[in-house]
């Protein structure tokens, strides 16, 4: 379970409040959304939560551990049981697919041997079936630029499966990728939500995806957390809440 | 927008600009002493057009040489009975003679000399022989002479102003070329001097690059800003790392005494390049596991670090039986292998340097091992201690480090100096070191993490960037005071300045890299050296090459003018020419030269398109 309390995040220099006093927990096993404008916190949220930015108060139970106080080393351990997908996929471009799925393990391998770009056997394996799973095995060898966009975030979930995830964050993993491509990423998160039964945390913008694939909903605005229920909650007050009065529904 | 209208003031101020300009320009001419009349006088001019000449006839060929020399008598003065000398007629029956006319003339007046039967097509001068000194013989202007396809040729020259009642005479000596060409010892010197600088400049490119690649990943402020330690792990780590490299080159240099002792015996050599080198695997395949899911326990964690400590210290060993194996087989084999004896000599050296490289690399590892473990120690202290108890820890640590550090300091400067007064250079350093220590860690909030990235960031840019400045010809001269004149001071200056100019660059490349997917691979639980190998080297290689390109450009144009202060190539011998007003044979240097950086050129432009 994934337990967040007071976390409060404040740029520096300039003490840009990005994140203030949130508060949510997530049951292991859901599927939870994260929405609001660009520039509400989203992204600062995820990333607080395995401590690619660090929160500047507050505290983040994972499985009841606090790992806010967790010393780098200790982190790491963390950091590798949580996968992450990013919005610009943030593939090694030059490197190849299966590399880049391979750096998954980096966490689990040992440094030394994985420093002269050797991995287990099982790895190499485990590399093979997460590719096959999200259906690009035939695109191993290639460099990972040489992937359309579907394709790259494809890899992307690979390499969040190489950890071994029990939590996957998803930093608006469709935001750069055409309707028809959001709906098959996101049947891929769903499918590693629903039979892994991992926990996953997506921020995402368009509310007919929320609604199709989201168990539950967390809406920040400026930092603060100003919506928590169920997607179908979500009415034209609410909607005006979370994106402003001059808002207008499309989706 | 502000239209800019022309106001009195606005001229006067662009007025007063152009004037200053002006000024600026006449005190440039001055100080530079531009002198166009000085280009016109016509000593310059015919010095130039001397060198000119020279420079276009570079020493490159030459041929075996015929020679005819042919003397003629010449009155320099007309005898005062008023009657013309005779012409000799001795010369008509070999067939090759010259003809004078008028066979007596007032000094500074001109006659004219014409010669037959001489070699067909061939060259040389024409020359005045004084009747006083026969052994000299005077130039008299531009006084080659060029014989037709009859052997015939008609030159004027003006006689010197040395009358005398006795005949003088002027010999005309034509050369032609026979034989096949064959090159000049010049030529060949050359060839020996720009082959040692192509070489000077691959090396010093080699080492350079190497070595700037580390070097660089320190000076990149991304990559450093977000290291950070506690104040007990760093005073730690700073106390570790002198102490482990003393331990180091101590250790390395016991192992080296029992590898050469060992040595002597080829038997024993050769057995304990089969036993240690196992060992090591054998040892690091046991503690380095490929992958483990759970940490191991304390016991086994340590008896592994005991084996990786064993397979170095083996690893080391190897090294040192290689070197003396090496060295050995060179000094065997190099009279049998005739011409191909280089490759012997290669050898020793190779032993040579890895033999002197063994306790640098031992004292590095040994103080980052050692360094890394203790600031470990330091982390874990502050992490666990209270508040109250890591307070005063700090305090101690960190006065004891700052303590170190200003000691070492303070004996390098009493090393280079021998000042001499102890107070001053050891004692005062040690104190105050000890109490900006204690200042920091009273100041500090005990647990805090401190910069010590972006620390180490700072003082690795100000060295390079105080290195930088120094031009390579500089550091040659340094080098050849420490290592001799010679090449070898021309690789260690240029391959110092490589580094150092190469960090440089390279960092800025590694700061401007895409963040994504350094962020990506941080995610998944890497360590700082895998995230750098993953994440930052695949971004940074197409750069790196460019830039190693450019600096090979460079370093082949430095190369040829290093042996100027004795760094070795060919600058050495284009300077020794210069000085000794060999124009002809600078100019085949500087033939060679333009011919090779334009190939080097040539091939960096290929290999940039094919690789990057």
């Amino acid at each position: 379970m994934l337990k967040i309390e007071n976390l409060t995040k404040i740029y520096e220099p300039g003490g840009v409040l990005a994140l203030d006093n949130v508060s949510f927990e997530v049951p292991d096993g859901q599927f939870l959304a994260v929405i609001g404008l660009s520039g509400s916190g989203k992204s600062t949220l995820l990333r607080c939560i395995n401590r690619l930015i660090e929160p500047t108060s507050g505290h983040i139970y994972l499985d009841g551990e606090d790992i806010t106080s967790l010393n780098p080393e200790q982190m790491r351990r963390v950091q590798r049981r949580i996968g992450m997908v990013f919005q610009h996929f943030n593939l090694v471009s030059r490197s190849s697919v299966l590399t880049n799925v391979l750096a998954g393990r980096l966490g689990y391998v040992n440094p030394a041997w994985s420093l002269m770009n050797r991995f287990p056997k099982e790895d190499m394996e485990k590399a093979r079936r997460q590719l096959e799973r999200v259906g690009i095995s035939d695109k191993a060898m290639q460099r990972a630029d040489a992937l359309s966009g579907g394709q790259q975030q494809r890899v992307g979930i690979a390499r969040a499966l190489m950890q071994d995830p029990t939590l996957i964050l998803a930093d608006e993993p469709v935001a750069s990728l055409d309707p028809v491509l959001a709906h098959s990423i996101m049947k891929y998160l769903e499918d590693i939500n629903e039979k892994d039964g991992v926990t996953v945390l997506c921020s995402l913008h368009f509310l007919d995806i929320v609604h199709r694939y989201a168990d539950r909903v967390i809406a920040l605005n400026e930092g603060r957390v100003v919506f928590e229920g169920l997607p179908s909650e979500i009415d034209d007050k609410k909607f005006k809440d979370i994106y402003g009065r001059d808002a207008e529904r499309v989706g | 927008m502000e239209k800019k209208t022309a106001s009195p003031l606005r001229s006067l101020g662009v007025g007063l600009a152009a004037l200053a300009t002006l000024v600026i320009f006449a005190y440039g001419f001055e100080i530079t002493q531009i002198d166009l009349q000085e280009l016109q006088s016509e000593e310059r001019q015919t010095s130039l057009v001397r060198v000119l000449r020279a420079l276009a006839q570079p020493e490159l060929i030459e041929y075996e040489q015929d020679e005819q020399a042919i003397t003629s008598p010449v009155y320099v003065g007309c005898p005062d009975d008023g009657g013309v000398p005779e012409a000799p007629d001795t010369a008509e029956a070999s067939g090759t003679y010259l003809v004078i006319n008028p066979l007596c003339a007032e000094p500074l007046e001109a006659v004219q000399v014409e010669g037959f039967g001489f070699f067909p097509h061939s060259r040389g001068p024409v020359r005045f022989v004084p009747g006083s000194d026969p052994a000299n013989t005077v130039q008299l202007g531009r006084d080659v002479a060029l014989t037709d396809a009859e052997g015939h040729f008609v030159v004027s020259i003006v006689l010197p102003n040395r009358p005398s009642d006795e005949p003088q005479f002027i010999r005309a000596t034509m050369r032609r070329n026979v034989g096949a060409p064959r090159f000049t010892q010049t030529a060949k010197d050359t060839w020996d001097k720009i082959v040692e600088t192509v070489f000077l400049a691959l090396l010093a490119t080699t080492l350079g690059t190497a070595l700037a690649i580390p070097v660089s990943f320190m000076a990149a402020r991304n990559l450093m800003k977000g290291v950070r330690s506690p104040l007990a792990s760093i005073a730690l780590s700073a106390l570790g790392w002198p102490a482990g490299m003393a331990a180091g080159v101590l250790v390395t240099g016991l192992i080296g005494r029992f590898s050469a002792s060992l040595a002597t015996n080829p038997l024993a050599n050769i057995a304990g390049l089969v036993i240690a080198p196992a060992a090591v695997w054998g040892l690091t395949r046991w503690a380095m596991p490929a992958e483990e899911t759970r940490r191991p326990g304390r016991g086994l964690r340590y008896a592994r670090g005991a084996g990786l400590l064993a397979a170095v210290l083996l690893g080391f060993f190897t090294i040192l039986q290689l070197a003396e194996l090496t060295s050995t087989i060179s000094l065997a084999i190099r009279p049998a292998l005739g011409p191909f004896g280089f490759l012997a000599g290669f050898l020793f050296q190779v032993s040579d340097i890895l033999r002197i490289s063994t306790p640098v690399a031992g004292a590095l590892a040994s103080g980052g091992v050692v360094g890394g473990a203790l600031g470990r120690v330091g982390q874990r202290l502050a992490e666990r201690g209270s508040v109250t108890a890591v307070k005063p820890i700090n305090v101690l640590l960190s006065a004891v480090a700052g303590a170190t550090i200003l000691f070492l300091a303070g004996w390098a400067v009493e090393w280079l100096y021998e000042i001499g007064r102890p107070e001053y250079t050891i004692w005062a350093p040690l104190g105050a070191g000890a109490g900006l220590g204690a200042l920091l860690a009273l100041l500090t909030p005990a647990k805090a993490t401190l910069p010590i990235g972006l620390v180490l960031y700072t003082i690795t840019r100000t060295i390079l960037n105080t290195l930088r400045s120094v031009e390579a010809l500089v550091m040659a001269i340094v080098f050849v005071i420490a290592v001799g004149i010679g090449p070898f001071a021309g690789v260690m200056a240029l391959g110092l300045h490589t580094i150092v100019s190469l960090a440089k660059l390279y960092s800025e490349q590694v700061e401007s890299i895409l963040p994504g997917p350094l962020e990506a691979i941080t995610a998944t639980g890497a360590n700082r050296l895998q995230t750098i190998i993953y994440a930052v080297v695949p971004q940074i290689v197409p750069p790196y090459i460019s830039y190693t390109m450019y600096r090979w450009d460079i370093n082949v144009r430095m190369s040829t003018i290093i042996g100027f202060v004795g760094g070795g190539g060919i600058g050495f011998l284009l300077l020794q020419n210069i000085n000794l007003l060999n124009y002809r044979a600078a100019s085949a240097q500087m033939i060679a030269i333009a011919v090779v950086v334009g190939a080097m050129d040539y091939l960096s432009s290929v290999m940039r398109e094919k690789y990057v």
